[in-house]
């Protein structure tokens, strides 16, 4: 395989009950890239991205056929444990979703429960992932107040910066910025952009101009079905199928 | 100008019936309060009963409730947050799930003499306990069970499942994120619950009346396997039975004040804690 | 396997294990009363047991006939309905409606808070008090009687449906009343005409707790009621509802005897009739959430 993916959904599809949302979708997402889900609401690109960290297991009656791969690994088999899979692929929840304790303790629970003890070391990544979220400079002073005190782009930001100090490989944003402020949204697609540099991220967006900013490359679902994938320049100046013009162009959505 | 006749006279009638009821709850505080007041002292409340209960304290009446309350908690506290925990988080959504929650809720509701007997049946005869402080705190802490169920259920409903992602995602296991995310949260609501249960439990007379109450026992009770006096019970006793109805009376006022007092503190504390919460949550 | 995910099989494992260990407690409420009740309904016959007219349970040969103790829980409760449900209601329609915030926020948690009292503390009330102003009103051989222990029942259930009925009208959403305002209805209609059916399977929801409330009430009809195991003609008669025959009586039962057996067969029809008027405040309920569009 290409050292250059880093995960793969090779024949995925997905029940609900009797309901299929996900519909045989292959992809291949790429190492310190951007990759961007697009798609009208209710199309399973949510749902795609959470079966990379395993989220979907907690959501009853479900069942899923088809194979996902993170470097190369299946993480569906019996002998992974989907805690080790969550630890390695971080995700960003649609509305921001800080614990209910202190802004250093929102940062330090993701190492604590890793088991991580060390007093220092803790108080360092804490300020390191601070600074790399770039929230420090507003938060320097009040790092023991609670976080839900922050605004609603602060607290994206913290828990983006939550996911940063667990170390993890992978990011996953599902609709980071659906509830901000231009402001605020711009911040956050600038991290992501930084990010970039050491993670693989994949984000789903219902916003197109977002998705051109951001992302290398741009998968489009409709339906269940990944209808288009390639370069994000390729999809949004020559798409190769009707829909996705369509959509692109704004004719449904 | 007849409708604006009617709309008096209705809201007349609706602040005749607040006023009733609270002069009425009212009268009962008060007889109690200023006739209860007049045989409190501090001997009262720190001496045993003397002479066939028609002098002295009650010191062991009190310190009685409290072994007693105190167990059920020991004994309802754990269970029941078990079992809540189990149901909101661990259990399947199912029918049968959802007859056991309906089926707690109605348990709520089920007279408390009939828990007595249960306790009779169960821990006083069956398992031989005898009628001890032992069989009267599991008979309370199974009144207090439901009502700690379903008050730790919803405490942990209310918390966002979002939340709980956040958890996961982070790596943490399903009890870690129980254990550090999901319980701290629920805490103020799951305790205003167990307090309120206390409130409930030390007052409560039928479920002690066959399993663990005596009229009069010399000195404080030795081990959970000793019968003991209580406050409500002993209320109960100091009107229904003994030789000395006026002596009796009094004494009768001034536990019924110091139950009063205690049930009405304990409640008081719940009922400020939920209703910060709820200022809170906006 | 990892030790962490060893740990989490053993957590899951216990909190099943206590869970089922609480549920088989309260079932076990269920199978005690059914095991020691129904025998009596075999020595004595069940319709005999439910509408024979003469409790003598320490004659020789003894009575069982319970529906004495069955029409005294009906008169003491009934008469506790015609106290509470205007009482608690009217007040639950004060708080809502007239009440200010401020005294809003005053009163509400001063009648959860009375609603807490132990109803030993009525019964001791309705003895010293109520008793003997009853007797000396209405010129009677004891003031212990059904309507003193309606009296006592129908205050101690006030609190409570008014807390519960007060709940219920604060669901109903504004939107209601001010589209009843903006056709000219004045507040009293509003109340009347749209708030309250609006809140009525609330409010009624309120009313059946309140009943189940005051019909296992075990330690105030025990104080007050009277204790007379006759079929009550006038509501100044004395009266035994059930739940003070089982614990008036219990002490002197002799274990596994009929008495015993017939005490415990009370139980069960009181729990039966409680677990009735649950499941109907339950339905009733769950219908109200329904039509004011709140969540099941």
């Amino acid at each position: 395989m290409d050292s250059n993916i880093k995960m793969r959904a090779d024949k995925v599809n997905f029940f609900y009950g009797s309901t299929q949302a996900l519909k045989s979708v292959n992809i291949n997402i790429f190492k310190n890239q951007v990759t961007a889900l697009i798609g009208p609401s209710g199309c399973g690109k949510s749902t795609f991205i959470r079966l990379f960290n395993r989220m979907n297991e907690l959501v009853v009656n479900t069942r899923l056929t088809g194979k996902i791969y993170i470097d190369s690994q299946d993480i569906n088999l019996l002998c992974i444990d989907a805690v080790d899979i969550r630890r390695r692929v971080g995700m960003v929840f649609q509305k921001p979703n800080p614990f209910p304790k202190s802004i250093f303790d929102n940062i330090a629970y993701g190492l604590r429960v890793n088991g991580i003890k060390d007093k220092n070391f803790i108080e360092e990544r804490v300020i390191q992932t601070l600074k790399k979220a770039a929230l420090w400079d507003e938060v320097k002073c009040r790092l023991k107040e609670s976080a839900l005190g922050l605004s609603g782009g602060q607290q994206q930001r913290l828990c983006i910066a939550r996911c940063l100090a667990v170390e993890t490989e992978v990011i996953l944003f599902d609709e980071p910025c659906a509830s901000l402020d231009p402001i605020s949204t711009g911040k956050i697609e600038e991290l992501i952009l930084e990010l970039k540099k050491d993670y693989t991220i994949v984000i789903v967006t219902h916003n197109m101009q977002q998705a051109a900013r951001v992302s290398d490359f741009t998968g489009f679902f409709l339906l269940g079905e990944l209808i288009e994938f390639g370069k994000t320049s390729d999809i949004f100046t020559a798409p190769k199928d009707k829909r996705t013009e369509a959509y692109i162009t704004g004719r449904f959505g | 100008m007849k409708k604006n006749i009617t709309q008096n006279i209705g809201f007349f009638l609706l602040f005749a019936c607040i006023i009733a009821t609270l002069f009425f709850l009212g009268t009962i505080i008060y007889f109690i309060f200023t006739r209860g007041i007049q045989i409190i002292s501090w001997e009262f409340l720190t001496q045993p009963p003397r002479n066939a209960m028609t002098e002295g304290g009650v010191a062991p009446v009190i310190v009685g409730t409290l072994y007693l309350t105190l167990g059920a908690m020991v004994f309802a506290v754990p269970l029941g947050l078990a079992c809540a925990i189990y149901l909101c988080e661990y259990s399947p959504k199912s029918i049968v799930v959802n007859i056991i929650r309906i089926s707690i809720n109605n348990l709520a509701g089920v007279p408390s003499v009939v828990f007595g007997l249960f306790g009779l049946a169960v821990f006083v005869n069956f398992l031989n306990f005898g009628v001890s402080i032992l069989s009267g705190s599991l008979t309370l802490g199974i009144l207090a069970l439901p009502l700690i169920i379903s008050a730790s259920q919803e405490a942990l409903v209310a918390v966002p499942h979002s939340i709980r992602e956040a958890s996961l995602s982070l790596g943490a296991s399903k009890w870690e994120t129980i254990k550090r995310i999901v319980l701290p949260t629920a805490l103020p609501g799951i305790l205003t619950g167990v307090i309120l249960s206390i409130g409930r439990v030390a007052g409560e007379t039928a479920p002690i009346l066959f399993t663990a109450a005596a009229f009069y026992k010399r000195g404080y009770p030795k081990s959970i396997f000793s019968e003991v006096m209580a406050l409500p019970y002993h209320i109960y006793a100091l009107m229904t039975e003994g030789t000395h109805p006026d002596k009796q009376k009094a004494i009768a006022y001034g536990c019924s004040l110091i139950l009063l007092f205690l049930v009405l503190f304990i409640s008081g504390i719940a009922i400020y804690l939920r209703q910060r919460q709820r200022s809170y949550h906006g | 396997m990892n030790y962490k995910r060893i740990k989490e099989k053993i957590y899951k494992w216990i909190f099943t294990v206590l869970a089922f260990s609480s549920l088989f407690f309260l079932v076990g409420i269920m199978i005690v009363l059914f095991k020691e009740g129904t025998p009596i309904f075999k020595d004595v016959g069940f319709f005999k047991f439910l509408f024979g007219s003469k409790w003598y349970p320490t004659y020789e040969p003894p009575d069982f006939g319970i529906l004495p103790l069955i029409l005294g829980s009906i008169w003491v409760t009934a008469g506790a309905i015609i106290v509470c449900v205007p009482l608690g209601v009217g007040s639950a329609l004060y708080l809502n409606e007239l009440a200010g915030f401020r005294q809003r926020q005053f009163l509400k948690p001063i009648i959860e808070l009375l609603a807490s009292i132990p109803s030993v503390v009525y019964g001791f009330f309705g003895m010293v008090i109520v008793t003997p102003f009853l007797q000396k009103t209405f010129n009677l051989p004891t003031g212990l009687t059904a309507l003193n222990a309606s009296l006592i029942l129908g205050l101690m259930a006030t609190p409570t449906v008014c807390s519960i009925a007060e709940d219920a009208l604060s669901y109903v959403p504004r939107s209601f009343r001010e589209a009843s305002f903006a056709v000219g209805a004045n507040r009293w209609q509003t109340l009347t005409r749209v708030v309250i059916p609006a809140a009525g399977s609330g409010i009624s929801t309120a009313i059946i707790l309140g009943m189940s409330r005051a019909i296992g009430e075990t330690m105030t009809v025990l104080m007050v009621a009277g204790g007379a195991g006759v079929i009550p003609k006038t509501f100044l008669d004395p009266v035994r509802p059930m739940t003070s025959a089982i614990a008036a009586e219990m002490g002197e039962a002799p274990m596994g005897g009929d008495h015993y057996h017939a005490l415990f067969a009370i139980a069960l029809i009181l729990f039966l009739i409680t677990f009735v008027f649950n499941i109907i405040a339950e339905i009733i309920s769950r219908r109200f959430r329904i039509k004011l569009g709140l969540s099941g």
